[in-house]
């Protein structure tokens, strides 16, 4: 299973890209995808909060992440 | 009743959010407009940009509503606009307005919204300063 994650604001800033491909065999939760991210990137470790969205949802760690999921990083927001 | 909801990168025209929140029942109009101040945590804003993961951020403002509506049988109409893309100071970023038969509700429904949005909606603020430029909140 591979996955697609969506990058935005700080942490597009961090990975230097906006969309990271992660191969076969990728996380299969959001808390390992989160782990597997901040040590591939340690700054996203220092942010106040990084959570994670699975099809326009925040998501708990022991949420099971697949292939056609729509999964994006949500540092923390500043809207208003 | 159906909640006009939109991120829009133009200029916010706010007597256009009002009208949708007007209704014959109701008699009270409550709206909060967010505006670009000249400085944050005394640096010297000189502009912003507004970042919004577009589907989520809709999807996240309808429960925030959905919330309101809950608490609040008696809200009538709701209405949310948000502002992305580059914003100058005294634009207006965004603009929540609601409407109720009486008064008192309709300030706790627009302050409930407005306080929520700025928790859960997926917006990011870039501002950018006369020495560098900053992702708010980010940092702790």
């Amino acid at each position: 299973m591979s996955l697609k994650i969506a990058l935005y604001g700080i942490t597009r800033d961090i990975v230097g890209t906006a969309l990271i491909e992660l191969p076969a065999p990728a996380p299969a939760t959001v808390g390992a995808l989160l782990e597997e991210l901040r040590r591939q990137y340690p700054a996203l470790g220092q942010l106040r909060s990084c959570a994670v969205a699975v099809n326009n949802e925040y998501a708990a760690n022991d949420q099971a992440l697949h292939t056609v999921d729509e999964i994006a990083l949500i540092p923390p927001v500043a809207g208003g | 009743m159906t909640p006009h909801l939109s991120i829009t990168d133009q200029a916010i025209d706010v007597a256009a959010v009002l009208a949708t929140v007007q209704t014959e029942a109701a008699g009270a109009v409550n709206a909060f407009i967010g505006t670009v101040r000249n400085q944050s945590g005394g640096r010297p804003v000189r502009r912003l940009h507004y970042e919004s993961y577009d589907s989520m951020a809709l999807t996240q403002l309808g429960h925030v509503v959905a919330q309101a509506y809950e608490k609040w049988p008696m809200l009538q109409q709701v209405a949310v606009v948000h502002r992305k893309g580059t914003l100058n100071l005294s634009d207006v970023a965004v603009v929540v307005a609601v409407a109720t038969p009486h008064r008192a509700e309709s300030f706790a429904a627009c302050q409930f919204i407005i306080d929520t949005l700025k928790q859960v909606v997926t917006i990011w603020k870039h501002e950018e300063y006369e020495d560098g430029t900053e992702w708010v909140a980010a940092h702790p």
